[in-house]
């Protein structure tokens, strides 16, 4: 392992740049395009740059890889709508839209979600004008301490974007990934169902 | 979870050559929603992390000579809405489709899945794969209400946590493996093993060995897959079985039940010889059914799951036949 | 001319009270505006974590923190506990860490090294044989004639009831941030369900004055009784951020949470009813058992609601290691409700009797019959009790479907506070309460009630709490806080407006007591014409703002309220799966402040009913003490699916109305484990003696599956 920290160090600066270059370029890849063989692309450990696209803004910070996106979202960009609950994958707190699919922040590595469109429960109601799913949410009282409500109030809209009009199934089917401990699952049930169309 | 150096390479052999590099420190990485959480919780602590996420072979479904070809990347979510899927094999879909919570479909790939870690508390908590301190089995003195209740004589009393294995096993789906040279072909059900020591693995992959993709046959036997969960949100389940029947005029020519939760592997039983040459009933699957557990060996608390293995066993077993369970 | 009317207006003649209003906060808690403790970000701030001890019970040998002092990025590690002493449990702090960022303190607390003891333990409480030496058996009790009360029996019904340890699971975790501004200057943002009091509490650890601490709490993501301590990690903290003079974030991970930040006591109790024929409760016995961690349990109250019945009961205390107790949602109630309305749907079955006559029957056992009776008539239409109950084992086939029901009760009574109310020159009105709002409506509460007092749109009052600096308002446990501040607040609004109305009624040509405030407007009662708008009537105030006062009224508050709830279940008694179809919760509470968020307590509690009745267990390992459980992947609760339909029905009457606000918060979070146990047993023909009712748990009473 320290032999792993040392190795990373020689290649320091190189290693910084293979690993955003491979991060940003990774539709590219996808496509079959071929990185050469003897690019260094190690990043880290230690704090590497990494480029998040969140809510329309980009923005370059310094993290280590093991940076969850949850965490590099709240300590590092001060963006804290998603909140660390389970931190495990089980509870949906933490849910943000990635490429407009919901997933769980906390399991994903911030350096992975570099050259994706990340979008935050702060994007749904710019310049302070609540959206479909929102105001859905208040007017159905789909929460009460709120800990858990940014990641409903996604994997609803996520859902409503799909399905404009979706079956009390289909609700429950979409939320099944989210644990609410207050119990709003009445107020959320209804404000899902009755949000027309979504944002 | 400790730092690490994480890589993205855009190849199979440039991942390979990655993982040769620091072959006792590295981890693929897929999804991650298994893999992380072990690194936060310090279980797996690896020094390099080898993402496999632009290797543009490890992605898609496509048809090959007749078999279907999912690559081990795809996430569930898109197995689940592939019609090539979904028409050939209703017990995967079905499978996949347990794991309650879109936020992991769209997250979790086939082969994460596939090599995701026991969920034995034991094990999660840091007390090794097989549970043991001080050369007892905190398993058998303790919470075992999860655990195996086939294929555990041996130390190993965790049960295998892949939702759609037991559907791969039962629909006779190969495995495409890629050994840093070339790729190798294995049937589904020899990714697995059972571990006689703390140091062995559960899976039978080489050190570096990537999966490449699944391979399910071009025949389109009839399948199910029945899952008992307690909680209808995300869940694991508490016994799970899939189900394949070959039907010829609406007779059993061949059938291949596979338990999921209930070993430390994806558990099969070839019922053919029960079934062959009758229509499926609900005699036939309930006899079936107890066949497939006759040889249970619970462990002082988890009785119930034999009990539970049954009935789904049963019910996946009606349920690929078109009947309800 | 009357005197301002202080009373609460009638149900009839009010605006805002008693009717919906949307939570005041909730847009900032959908855009992701509320800002909770966990999300407060300082410049330079540190991280605090814990090492914790992985022994059910260990004496501590040497602590070596070198290892994690040498990470790059730590910026303190040390033990916080002596040399020699014993720690009671799994997950007791034993070192603390901070760190530049919370992935490095993370590490860091795995890197030092304690040598321990290890000495005996016990992690069992479900069987009184089990424990041994770790019982302790309390003084029993005895009410009325019991043995001829048995005597007297056509029937005696005899049963094991019992619910296991269960968390609070806040999904906040508990945990605080501290910041000198100065060396004498401090401000915290803590998770707590009492602001007002966390000033003493810092400033006592610090040594300073409790009026240079600031504490805050604007938003907390729950807390359901576990968060009123100062706790070891808000000490730590503080005493960091003393030591470093940087700011210290100290939020529990997951894991720490779950083992030690709170639980609700096992109890489980063997009983004997003794029935007549016709129905009749004639005496109950009860020995009961339970853990509420190292220093015992206490005993529930037991009969429950029916504690008219001649009773004898004992209770035997078992220590456990494992994380202690804290108050959790209606201390004691669920699990002696469970143990008590099980026990007596089980002699209503023995008898063959529909428990719903059983019940009605035995309400003269009662403190309120006449409220329980209404309550389940109620209870039983919106359920079609009468139409859909079958009896027990009269069913065939995999799924079944059962009715049970339960009774309960509370107090509710407001606690002290404080609360203050201004109004402004520009007409702008702001309403201040040391107060927190745990997600039960605290914000909207206050809101409403001044909007009512002052004859105003809600939306045009400005609501500030979870604030130390405000006037202090007592903890939030108990159901004690919408009394309290709904009152508090009434008393202060209508002082303001006093002042408001000496200013506008010469401009009225009226004496102030002939003045009113209503719809926006400031008039004479016997002539409405003449009036003033509210911005006209308040430009008299001049630049000096109107301050009143108010204080918790007892008038306007009361104490002791029933609820009926009915369950209905599907039994899968070949899988041994439940599933909640429907829950029925008939509730009241005197008047209720805002509809909206009082139903959305009773929804929530029965929802938290169902999840413990259905899921919930703190699972410890017997041979090293560990919890095994502490993620919430296996610490399960409720999802959306899992919940079925749920019916509210508040008992909004004049009558009720009249008798003052009470608190909803915890009653109704009593009776759904015992309504859905009753249930349970009423499909699947057996009672399935403790909580949760999962598969292995049915699947055993049924007899079915191997082994064991």
């Amino acid at each position: 392992m320290s032999e792993e920290r040392g190795f990373s160090r020689r290649k320091f600066l190189q290693g910084v740049g293979a690993g955003a270059l491979a991060a940003g370029a990774m539709p590219d890849l996808a496509r079959g395009a071929e990185a050469p063989e003897d690019a260094p692309d190690l990043a880290g450990p230690g704090p590497v740059p990494v480029t998040l696209d969140v809510n329309g803004v980009r923005t370059t910070i310094e993290v280590e890889p093991r940076v969850t996106l949850l965490d590099a979202l709240r300590s590092r960009l001060d963006i804290t709508g998603a909140k660390k609950v389970c931190d495990h994958g089980a509870c949906g707190a933490c849910t943000v839209l990635l490429d407009g699919r919901p997933v769980y922040a906390c399991s994903m590595l911030a350096i992975a979600a570099q050259g994706k469109k990340i979008e935050t429960v702060e994007s749904l109601a710019p310049g302070g004008e609540l959206n479909a799913v929102q105001q859905a949410f208040v007017a159905h009282d789909g929460l009460q301490c709120g800990f858990c409500t940014s990641g409903f109030v996604l994997a609803s809209e996520a859902l409503l974007r799909q399905n404009p009009r979706p079956s009390h199934e289909e609700v429950l089917e979409a939320l099944s990934g989210n644990l609410c401990r207050c119990g709003s699952y009445q107020g959320i049930k209804k404000a899902s169902g009755a949000a027309p169309g979504g944002g | 979870m400790k730092d690490f150096a994480y890589a993205v390479p855009a190849t199979l052999a440039r991942a390979a050559a990655l993982w040769r590099e620091a072959p006792d420190a590295s981890r693929f990485l897929a999804g991650g929603t298994d893999l992380l959480g072990m690194m936060k919780d310090f279980v797996i602590q690896p020094a390099r992390v080898i993402s496999l996420a632009a290797i543009p072979e490890l992605r898609g479904i496509r048809e090959e000579d007749g078999a279907l070809v999912i690559g081990a990347m795809t996430p569930l979510g898109d197995v689940i809405a592939s019609p090539l899927v979904r028409a050939r094999c209703p017990a995967l879909v079905q499978a996949a489709a347990g794991i309650k919570s879109p936020q992991l479909r769209n997250m979790a790939t086939l082969g994460g899945d596939l090599l995701q870690r026991p969920r034995c508390w034991y094990f999660r908590r840091g007390f090794g794969l097989l549970g043991m301190k001080d050369g007892k089995s905190l398993v058998l003195d303790g919470e075992d209400r999860f655990h195996a209740i086939l294929g555990n004589a041996g130390p190993a009393k965790f049960a295998s946590p892949s939702s759609i294995a037991p559907a791969l096993v039962a629909a006779g789906a190969e495995l495409l493996v890629w050994n840093g040279e070339g790729t190798r072909r294995m049937a589904a059900l020899d990714l697995y093993r059972t571990p006689e020591r703390e140091e062995e693995s559960e899976f039978s992959l080489a050190g570096g060995e990537i999966l490449v993709a699944v391979r399910l046959p071009a025949a389109r036997p009839a399948s199910a897959t029945c899952e008992v969960r307690q909680r209808k949100s995300l869940d694991w389940p508490v016994a799970a079985a899939s189900a394949c029947l070959d039907l010829e005029n609406g007779r059993v020519a061949g059938a291949r039940l596979v338990l999921g939760q209930v070993a430390p592997v994806p558990w099969l039983v070839d019922v053919t010889s029960l079934l062959a040459g009758k229509p499926l009933d609900e005699e036939g699957a309930k006899a079936a059914a107890e066949a497939a557990l006759k040889d249970a060996t619970p462990l002082a608390g988890n009785g119930y799951k034999v009990q539970v293995a049954e009935v789904a066993a049963r019910r996946a077993l009606l349920a690929a036949a078109g009947k309800a369970g | 001319m009357r005197e301002l009317n202080k009373g609460w207006p009638k149900l009839d003649e009010a605006t805002h009270l008693g009717k919906r209003t949307p939570r005041i906060d909730a847009a900032d808690k959908v855009t992701g505006r509320a800002k909770y403790t966990q999300d407060v970000n300082l410049d330079s701030m540190l991280h605090a974590k814990f090492t914790l001890c992985p022994h059910g019970r260990a004496r501590v040998q040497s602590v070596d923190a070198s290892a994690a002092q040498a990470l790059d990025g730590v910026v303190l590690a040390r033990a916080i506990v002596g040399e020699g002493e014993e720690l009671e449990h799994a997950g007791r702090e034993v070192a603390v860490v901070a760190a530049e960022s919370e992935e490095i303190a993370r590490e860091a607390a795995q890197l030092v090294r304690v040598e321990y003891e290890v000495l005996e333990h016990n992690v069992a409480d479900a069987s009184p044989d089990l424990a041994g030496e770790w019982a302790r058996e309390q003084r029993g009790r005895d009410q009325g004639d019991v043995d001829a009360g048995f005597a007297a029996a056509d029937v005696v019904v005899e049963g094991r009831y019992g619910a296991p340890i269960v968390t609070h699971c806040c999904l906040e975790p508990h945990g605080s941030v501290v910041e000198f501004v100065d060396e004498e200057h401090v401000n915290t943002w803590v998770s707590t369900q009492r602001i007002s009091s966390q000033d003493e509490d810092l400033a006592g650890e610090l040594g300073i004055q409790p009026e240079n601490v600031r504490a805050v709490c604007q938003h907390m993501g729950g807390g359901f009784g576990s968060k009123f301590q100062f706790d070891v990690w808000d000490r730590e903290c503080a005493r960091i951020a003393e030591e470093t003079g940087r700011p210290v974030k100290a939020m529990l991970d997951r894991d720490h949470e779950l083992m030690v930040a709170g639980s609700r006591p096992s109890a489980y109790a063997d009983v004997r009813v003794g029935v007549k024929k016709d129905g009749t409760i004639t005496a109950w016995e009860s020995r009961s058992w339970g853990s509420g961690g190292a220093g015992g349990g206490s005993s529930p109250r037991l009969p429950y609601v029916f504690d008219k019945v001649p009773q004898r009961r004992t209770h035997v205390s078992i220590r456990t290691n494992t994380g202690a107790s804290r108050p959790w949602r209606a201390p004691m109630s669920p699990q002696s409700c469970l143990i008590t309305m099980a026990a007596l749907d089980d002699a209503a079955a023995a008898l063959d009797l529909d428990p719903l006559d059983f019940f009605l029957k035995n309400l003269p056992f009662t403190e309120r019959p006449e409220v329980y009776e209404e309550e389940l008539l109620i209870a039983a239409r919106l359920m079609d009790w009468r139409g859909r109950f079958i009896p027990r084992a009269a069913q065939q086939g995999a799924v079944r479907r059962g009715l049970g029901l339960s009774l309960h009760t509370w107090g509710g009574y407001g606690h002290d506070s404080n609360c203050s109310t201004t109004i402004r020159g520009d007409g702008a009105v702001t309403v201040s309460c040391g107060t927190q709002d745990l997600g039960t409506g605290s914000h909207t509460v206050l809101a409403v009630v001044t909007a009512e007092t002052l004859g105003l749109p809600v939306a045009a009052i400005d609501v500030r709490i979870g604030d130390s600096l405000l006037p202090p308002s007592g903890g939030s446990g108990g159901s004690t806080t919408v009394g309290g501040i709904s009152s508090a607040a009434r008393d202060a609004a209508l002082d303001a407006l006093r002042q408001l109305l000496a200013r506008a009624a010469p401009e009225l040509n009226a004496a102030p007591e002939e003045c009113r405030a209503q719809g926006g407007r400031v008039f004479v009662a016997a002539a409405p014409e003449r009036s003033l708008g509210w911005t006209e009537a308040c430009g008299l105030i001049g630049p000096e703002a109107l301050s009143g006062s108010g204080r918790t009224d007892p008038e306007l508050m009361a104490d002791g309220v029933g609820g009926a709830q009915m369950a209905e279940v599907e039994v899968d008694v070949e899988t041994g799966v439940v599933a909640m179809k429907k829950l029925v919760a008939v509730q009241d509470c005197g008047t209720v402040v805002d509809l909206t968020t009082a139903e959305s307590q009773v929804y929530g509690a029965c929802i938290m009913g169902i999840s413990s009745a259905l899921f919930e267990e703190r699972v410890m390992d017997p041979t090293t003490g560990a919890c095994l459980n502490p993620n919430m992947a296996f610490y399960r609760l409720a999802g959306i699916g899992d919940v079925g339909e749920i019916v509210v029905h508040l008992m909004q009457t004049e009558a009720h109305h009249a008798r003052g606000v009470i608190g909803i918060g915890e009653p109704p979070v009593i009776s759904p484990i015992a309504a859905i146990s009753n249930a349970v047993a009423n499909a699947a023909g057996v009672r399935v003696p403790y909580a949760p009712f999962t598969p292995r748990a049915v699947l055993t009473a049924l007899g079915k599956g191997r082994g064991r």
